[in-house]
């Protein structure tokens, strides 16, 4: 079917799922293997539109509950106004469109948002103690993140896609030698970072892309925010943006928990550690030829520079 | 001079990445324009490889010899199954100098 067809069926599955409106502007705004992002105009309002095709490992439904239950827990989130999964596996959540930027390098550097700057790291530990306030939702799982990408790792070795990585061994070692004590499990984002937060001239105005959302220890989403990828090229540990402090402080007033800067620092390994298996994953989807792309090949070789990065960060602490 | 003489590989790669650092960068925006940048990053990251590459896996071989070991894959075997653990300043050792070389390659600036 060509896709202008595709579209006007589409438009109409979106038309019967919000109650007859008028689809107007069907415009894609990414994708990638399985899933894309699209805006379009509901009888004159803006919204997003989320697909994600058949046979997708992730459900879709869990991340539309998540979402619906982060606005009743007070996290800033699009308001969710449709989630459907048809027959064939494939599902679409409807959010509505919010005004900002998500791009990192424009929220660190334009001047539009030096206002935002000064306010954003004590909001991010704000917003993230409402996250972890979020009530538990139907087929959210809790995942040891080293088991989980431990057989990442393994399954990139044995397809071919990926070699063997003795700094990543070492560093597996390192983690599983210091794990922090287990705690009663939250609901955690998983990918709480610049790029998946919508930032205006005030600040934070939500915290978007909840499909990596599981049961886990909540300072997880505190550790991956302050990896050092994340701070894309800046020197302040807090998304590029502010200082440890600045979120913790900001956390414990709003969690009435206290930080263990330790254990925070322990997930920051680890969120590093997994990056770096996540950057040979992303080259294997060009490797195994789901999708060719020369941005996916070259993220590859983008592990050494989370090789590098982990031994700044365990420097006198092996 | 070898059997496909000159340009080398070497000197074909810096070509395109010249062009599209010169031309098609400057002729494209958004998307387009970052995908070229991406890749002429990555011909750059080749044309070091091709220059460096070779020494720097006998170098690589020889710190692994220093452990009893012929590849990283036994390397890193030996490391989650305990066999080095006498060694693991050793084997850090080795391991900082695999992460500077490929780094060096990869991303020279990335340390600075």
């Amino acid at each position: 079917m060509a896709v202008a067809a595709l579209d006007t069926e589409f438009a109409n599955t979106l038309s019967t799922s919000l109650g007859g409106a008028e689809i107007s502007g069907l415009t894609r705004l990414s994708g990638g293997a399985s899933r894309e992002t699209s805006r379009f105009v509901a009888d004159g309002r803006p919204l997003v539109v989320q697909r994600q095709r058949a046979g997708d490992v992730r459900d879709m439904m869990i991340e539309a509950r998540v979402v619906a239950a982060a606005g009743e827990a007070g996290v800033p989130v699009p308001n969710l106004l449709a989630a459907e999964q048809n027959d064939d596996g494939s599902c679409f959540m409807v959010v509505e469109a919010i005004d900002g930027e998500t791009i990192a390098r424009k929220i660190q550097r334009d001047d539009e948002y030096a206002e935002a700057r000064a306010v954003i790291p004590a909001q991010l530990g704000t917003a993230l103690a409402a996250v972890h306030r979020i009530e538990p939702v139907t087929g959210l799982e809790s995942v040891d993140q080293i088991e989980h990408y431990t057989t990442v790792m393994d399954e990139l070795v044995e397809s071919g896609a990926g070699g063997p990585q003795p700094m990543l061994e070492l560093v597996r070692r390192w983690l599983i030698d210091h794990r922090p004590p287990p705690v009663d499990p939250v609901v955690v984002h998983g990918d709480f970072r610049l790029g998946n937060l919508i930032v205006d001239r005030n600040g934070l105005s939500a915290v978007i892309d909840w499909e990596l959302a599981h049961l886990g220890d909540p300072m997880e989403d505190l550790g991956w925010l302050c990896v050092k990828a994340w701070r894309f090229g800046q020197p302040p540990p807090v998304g590029g943006l502010g200082e440890y402090e600045q979120l913790f402080e900001a956390y414990e007033a709003a969690a009435g928990v206290r930080v263990d800067p330790d254990v925070v620092r322990w997930w920051e390994v680890m969120g590093t550690w997994k990056w770096a298996v996540m950057c040979s994953l992303q080259a294997s989807v060009h490797l195994t030829g789901s999708v060719r792309s020369h941005e996916l090949a070259a993220i590859g070789r983008r592990v050494c520079e989370s090789e590098h990065d982990l031994f700044l960060a365990l420097e006198g602490r092996w | 001079m070898s059997l496909h003489g000159s340009p080398t590989s070497a000197e074909l790669i810096e070509s395109v990445r010249e062009w599209l650092e010169r031309d098609v960068m400057a002729a494209t925006e958004g998307r387009l324009r970052f995908h070229a940048r991406v890749a002429a990053n990555v011909l750059a990251t080749v044309e070091r490889e091709l220059a460096m590459g070779a020494e720097q896996e006998e170098e690589h071989k020889a710190r692994l010899a220093t452990l009893g070991m012929d590849d990283d894959a036994q390397l890193a075997a030996a490391i989650r199954n305990g066999d080095l653990d006498d060694r693991l300043d050793e084997v850090r050792d080795v391991v900082r100098a695999d992460v500077a070389a490929r780094l060096a390659v990869a991303n020279p600036k990335y340390v600075s």
